[in-house]
């Protein structure tokens, strides 16, 4: 699991923990059932206090998006996937928000906005194209 | 002594008011503060705001002038024995005896404390690449730095004190002490003490932060609730205001023209209201950083005095 904390950045570093774990998983590269590192283990890997690993890790868990088993360990609940697709609308949405704000700010109205994704879109190569 | 344990205070450290004077100047300015147990508190703070001074009075090595020190509980000028058997030290200036070998100070320090691990000892001299036979005094300031951490942990104290431990050195050796500090707390009930001017690694570590400004705490709490309670806006008027906006809970404000930025401390809501009664929006904000944070409370301190 590769994580990059800022610690600099105002976002405090248990949710950027979380973020990033939620990223990992909606981006399927955490899969349901995989074990997360120990609390101990990730707070040395990423030199952060094992007290943000920890509550890091309740966030997730009260999220519903990992499972503490008894005496083991953390792992990426089952239920992973319908709220990872709910996690990847949720970005996209904050990514959405941005742009719109940024349109208003430059006085473009909605439906240039969304004649300019349009076309951005059909510029875009295929996954197909991506993938030789 | 394991078997029938005295009742252990809840704090490690509880510091009540505690005021030193040097000549006419305070270096100390009627310090309150509380360590629970098996935290890591960064004291952050210019050189010069006093760090150092409350340290050694943790340490016994200075008499609370006005005020009072306890550490496990106890006067740590009372009962020294008692306090600095407990307590792993690591100095800024790691005054360890030059004419030594790494051999012969890992020896001489086993004497001092019962509990020394000869094995941890050795497996951090291993870790740290200290060469058994070399002289205290060839060391490069990294590895004196690797030298007075191992001396301090070795016995696995119940309070790790770290007196500017990164201070002038590279990363690779400041990112040893960072591991010992985690290893520290990890271990469950120890505790970390340390001061640092490096904001982002008591950002990284810290559970708890005070903040020393010209020796007095300007800003003390968990770092999470600081810096959640810390805003940046940048606020947008219609007409540029004649005189830059003043918003409570201002801590510093900077820009020109139509736009400001603020640091501020008060609930978000709070602020939205106030921006909207000097007239203006919010256009821009984020969550400053412990250093933006530290730069505006030392700024606004001075400003005022």
């Amino acid at each position: 699991m590769q994580l990059h904390i800022t610690p600099n950045d105002g976002v405090p570093i248990y949710l950027q923990i979380v973020s990033q774990v939620k990223h990992l998983v909606a981006a399927g590269r955490l899969a349901a059932g995989e074990e997360l590192p120990a609390i101990r283990a990730l707070a040395e890997q990423l030199v952060v206090n094992p007290n943000t690993i920890a509550r890091a890790y309740l966030e997730l868990e009260k999220a519903g998006l990992v499972v503490k088993r008894h005496g083991s360990g953390t792992y990426v609940s089952d239920e992973g996937s319908p709220l990872a697709r709910r996690e990847r609308i949720k970005i996209l949405a904050q990514r959405g928000d941005a742009l719109l704000a940024e349109a208003r700010h430059l006085g473009i109205e909605l439906d240039d906005v969304i004649k300019l994704l349009k076309q951005r879109h059909e510029n875009l190569p295929s996954p197909e194209d991506h993938e030789k | 002594m394991k078997n029938n344990p005295p009742a252990q205070p809840e704090n490690v450290i509880a510091i009540t008011a505690l005021t030193r004077r040097f000549g006419a100047k305070p270096a100390v300015d009627n310090v309150s503060l509380t360590v629970p147990r098996g935290r890591v508190f960064g004291l952050v703070g210019e050189n010069g705001a006093g760090k150092t001074t409350l340290i050694k009075h943790l340490l016994g090595l200075l008499k609370a002038e006005r005020g009072a020190v306890r550490v496990f509980g106890l006067d740590p000028v009372a009962d020294p024995v008692g306090v600095l058997g407990r307590i792993g030290y690591l100095s800024e200036n790691r005054d360890l005896p030059g004419w030594m070998r790494v051999d012969e100070l890992l020896h001489y320090s086993q004497a001092f404390y019962p509990q020394w691990d000869a094995a941890y000892a050795e497996q951090l001299r291993g870790q740290f690449g200290l060469v058994a036979a070399a002289r205290i005094k060839h060391l490069s300031r990294g590895e004196l730095a690797r030298a007075g951490l191992l001396v301090a942990l070795a016995y696995r104290p119940e309070l790790l004190l770290l007196d500017e431990p990164s201070s002038g050195l590279d990363p690779v050796v400041r990112r040893d002490i960072l591991e010992a500090i985690i290893r520290t707390v990890a271990d469950e009930g120890r505790t970390v003490f340390f001061s640092s001017h490096l904001l982002e690694e008591v950002e990284r570590v810290a559970d708890d932060v005070a903040m020393m400004v010209e020796g007095k705490i300007v800003l003390a709490g968990p770092l999470e609730e600081i810096k959640a309670s810390h805003h940046q806006l940048t606020l947008r008027f219609d007409t540029p205001p004649p005189r830059p906006p003043t918003l409570a809970g201002a801590l510093s404000v900077a820009g020109s023209g139509r736009e400001w930025t603020v640091l501020c401390n008060g609930a978000r809501p709070e602020l939205a209201t106030a921006a909207e009664r000097l007239g203006a929006r919010i256009v821009a904000e984020r969550h400053p950083s412990l250093d933006e944070i530290f730069v505006a409370r030392a700024g606004a301190k001075a400003s005022v005095s």
